[in-house]
């Protein structure tokens, strides 16, 4: 295995971490609408993630700058290709760290209100866009010769990468609902668990049909023990937390989110952004890497660094470990 | 296609935009994250009550402004994908590395304690949840270290090769790129420059409540913490910008001379005064200067030979083809004037507080105050001055606040467009590092939503610090005073609220 091989899975490895962790923030976002009946709830939701978001989010910031590192070219292309729906994405998360922060800072009705409001479509449309981008890495986009992306952004919006969106969307959603369960004590606890189901169900039918179509268009033997792996894994995670398992679910959906992104990326290789207008132009592991040297500094950064992140990262999940519930939020002194 | 909307310009102006808007937010959180930390640091160690209102009424002004710091870093790392393809391209394999370092090792940092800090109150003993605000201090000054390793390498590349074939630079040394001189003299400056606004900031508010005499034991330890940062770090801030200064005098020969609109090289060069020149004719019409002086900050002799604009241009035009390399000068200028001025105004205003606010050094007994009194404002030896004269001083405190955040940004416009035309100087010119595949139409959607966004987040940022300014330090609580002594809270009462929620 060579050091972009290594690169390129390191990157696969990020994205899981983000997806696995903002996954489930995103969902809470999401449920701040469906779930929650009043603000009191609104703010439990909020703060069973409100400690950890902010470092989630910083799995996407590593992604990139190590995409960027690591493979110029694919950050080159990726970005500069994606350009209007990545801008979308920069603007929801920028309001998304605002709202969370800033909230609670004053009592008027108003101000609360619409941060939430933008809580949930802030959460919402990254959930749905990751997918749809995801979609066209996998399906492959217009690029030229120069690596350039030269299709529009009606392109992007094709129905592979859409129903890749709708994917994401559900399954972050169902992710943050059983987050949820797990995470909080009381009634909402128990429509959590509710919803979960509902969500689950509707998740794994879209997840299905998008892995097969994934699956037929370019799959392998090793993409199709993931695909087996990412269903199965949702499928246990239903039967968990129809059973009140809220733990065993968690692992389960995130299990799902792993494989599904193995899965894909593992279709990808060793492509990092396959040219629908000619093989050759396709952006691979080989001609969009940087020089050995600078892969071997990053790989021994990440590789002294990334394991130490998740461990101080572990720690502060456990620190939180305690559910929370309406009784929990006091209401601040403003 | 109309020169003022090419999609070159249009991405200069964004990039000039949402980068000066984020530096807003960067020096502050540097500073207020040690500052509130030390004082984190001193209520643990003296269980004096006022340190930890201090503590909390600081820490709060610091996460209303973290947070934005946060949203607009955000745009900053996919900007070169987005809007720099071509420099990615070309500059990936060196310039990517510092980068994905900085997302490695200090964002997780920051991001993660930053957490465990505005939640921890109630979860963590005193001493961990003390040890969490200076790893968040430990992880803003790795990441300034980082980034501007990167920007360095703009300046002054070093440690890459050209790849002929690939048609890129290459990296071959990155502990070249990190510990190179121009790395470690732009650190040098950028930090204490960092500090110098945090302590200007720290000085104004203090000033404000006790010209007010309001939360007068909180804000007098405050506007000392803040007036002493001043004091050091201006001293700091003008050795390295000295320093930076030489360095770029020697690599970057154009943007000192652009910024002293010295067309012609002399020998001795003089300091400018005031000038004003009219650039295509390549002199200047009007012109106050202080012989000698250039020379000095360029060599450290009074009598040196330094290059002007014109000479340098014919070099460079010698070296690199026909063409002009001439940054924008009345730019270079005055944003070089304007750093100085604004920057240094600070220190002078926090280095005369220092002295007139002077608490026992001095100072005759019945000028002395009480821990619950506004300090006196003694100029001379033996009497405090008048109403008017000590109103004036904290109406200059107050409204010099935000002196240093005028200087920090023409800092950088100075050193970024005094850069022009290089991206990468003497490797890559700006015009040749834009996408070429996004289009003028998407760059213009693109720069106005920025640059809405951030206007419309600028007033509710500025209203919330107001807000928890005019508030003042909040009374301590209970729960405040008797912090948990198992890490994830000592659970005697199962429904108790959490200290802090969102």
């Amino acid at each position: 295995m060579e050091l972009h091989d290594v690169w390129f899975v390191l990157i696969a490895v990020l994205w899981t971490g983000y997806f696995f962790l903002e996954g489930f923030d995103f969902g809470v976002g999401i449920l701040t609408k469906l779930l929650a009946r009043d603000r009191p709830e609104r703010r439990v939701l909020i703060n069973t993630i409100g400690p950890v978001w902010d470092g989630n989010e910083v799995w996407l910031l590593t992604a990139g700058g190590a995409t960027f590192a690591a493979f110029p070219e694919w950050y080159a292309t990726l970005f500069s290709g994606f350009y209007l729906p990545l801008l979308f994405i920069l603007v929801c998360l920028i309001v998304r760290g605002v709202a969370f922060e800033y909230r609670a800072k004053r009592p008027e009705e108003n101000w609360q209100r619409n941060w939430e409001t933008a809580i949930f479509w802030t959460s919402l449309l990254p959930a749905f866009l990751w997918g749809v981008a995801f979609g066209n890495i996998v399906g492959g986009v217009k690029i030229d010769r120069n690596f350039e992306y030269v299709g529009d952004v009606w392109d992007l919006l094709n129905p592979y990468a859409l129903l890749g969106g709708l994917v994401t969307l559900t399954l972050f959603t169902f992710h943050g609902a059983v987050f949820t369960a797990l995470k909080t004590v009381g009634d909402i606890r128990e429509r959590a668990r509710k919803l979960a189901l509902k969500v689950g169900v509707v998740t794994a039918l879209v997840a299905l049909v998008f892995l097969l179509w994934t699956q037929i268009d370019s799959g392998d033997a090793k993409s199709m023990v993931a695909l087996v792996v990412a269903v199965a894994a949702l499928v246990a995670a239903l039967v968990a937390i129809q059973a009140g398992r809220e733990g065993w679910s968690f692992a389960f959906s995130g299990v799902t989110i792993v494989a599904a992104v193995a899965m894909l990326f593992l279709t990808l290789f060793p492509n990092v952004m396959p040219s629908t207008l000619n093989a050759d132009w396709s952006l691979t592991v080989t001609n969009a890497s940087s020089s050995p040297y600078t892969l071997k500094i990053m790989t021994w950064c990440a590789g002294v660094a990334t394991p130490l992140v998740m461990l101080y990262q572990g720690w502060t999940y456990w620190v939180f470990r305690k559910r929370i519930g309406t009784q929990h939020i006091a209401e601040p002194a403003h | 296609m109309d020169l003022a909307l090419a999609p070159e310009t249009l991405a200069r102006w964004q990039f000039g935009i949402t980068t000066v808007y984020h530096f807003l937010f960067v020096p502050l959180t540097i500073s207020l994250a040690a500052l509130t930390a030390g004082l984190q640091t001193a209520w643990v160690r003296t269980e004096n009550e006022k340190y930890l209102r201090a503590t909390k009424f600081w820490g709060k002004l610091f996460l209303i402004n973290i947070a934005m710091g946060v949203v607009t870093g955000i745009v900053q790392e996919f900007q070169f994908g987005m809007n720099w393809s071509d420099y990615s391209r070309f500059v990936g394999d060196v310039f990517g590395a510092p980068l994905a370092f900085e997302a490695l090792i200090a964002f997780f940092f920051e991001s993660t304690f930053i957490g465990l800090w505005i939640f921890g109150w109630d979860k963590l003993p005193k001493k961990i949840h003390l040890a969490c605000i200076w790893m968040v201090s430990i992880g803003t000054i790795l990441s300034a270290y980082f980034i501007l390793a990167a920007n360095s390498w703009m300046q002054h590349p070093v440690g890459y090769r050209i790849n002929k074939e690939k048609g890129r630079a290459e990296l071959t040394d990155f502990w070249a790129v990190l510990t190179q001189n121009t790395a470690l003299s732009q650190v040098f400056h950028t930090m204490s420059a960092a500090f110098l606004t945090g302590g200007a900031f720290m000085v104004g508010i203090a000033a404000f409540h006790l010209y007010r005499k309001k939360h007068i034991p909180v804000m007098k330890t405050s506007l000392r913490l803040g007036l002493v940062t001043v004091v050091i770090a201006g001293l700091l801030t003008a050795v390295s910008g000295d320093v930076l200064g030489k360095v770029m005098f020697k690599q970057q020969p154009m943007k000192m001379a652009a910024a002293e609109a010295l067309w012609d090289g002399e020998a001795p060069a003089p300091f400018s005064v005031f000038a004003y020149g009219d650039v295509e004719e390549g002199h200047n019409k009007v012109a106050i200067e202080v012989p000698g002086l250039l020379s000095f900050l360029a060599n450290d002799d009074f009598s040196s030979y330094v290059p002007g604009i014109n000479d340098v241009n014919k070099a460079e035009q010698e070296k690199f083809g026909p063409g002009d390399y001439r940054p924008n000068i009345p730019v270079a200028y005055w944003g070089f004037r304007w750093m100085i001025g604004f920057g240094m105004t600070s220190f002078a205003i926090g280095l005369a507080g220092l002295w007139l606010t002077r608490k026992k050094f001095l100072l005759p007994k019945h000028l002395r105050v009480g821990e619950d009194e506004v300090p006196h404002v003694v100029l001379f030896r033996n009497k405090a001055l008048g109403p008017k004269l000590t109103r004036l001083y904290w109406l200059a405190a107050i409204w010099t606040l935000g002196f240093p955040l005028i200087a920090n940004s023409w800092g950088w416009i100075f050193t970024e467009m005094g850069r022009q035309p290089w991206v990468v100087y003497g490797v890559l010119q700006t015009r040749r590092a834009v996408s070429p595949g996004v289009s003028q139409g998407e760059v213009l959607t693109s720069m106005i939503v920025f640059t809405a966004l951030y206007a419309v987040l600028a007033v509710v940022e500025v209203k919330l610090l107001v807000k928890y300014v005019k508030a003042g330090p909040p009374e301590l609580t209970e729960a405040d005073l008797t912090p948990p002594t198992k890490i994830g809270g000592d659970s005697r009462d199962a429904d108790k609220p959490m200290a802090f929620s969102y």
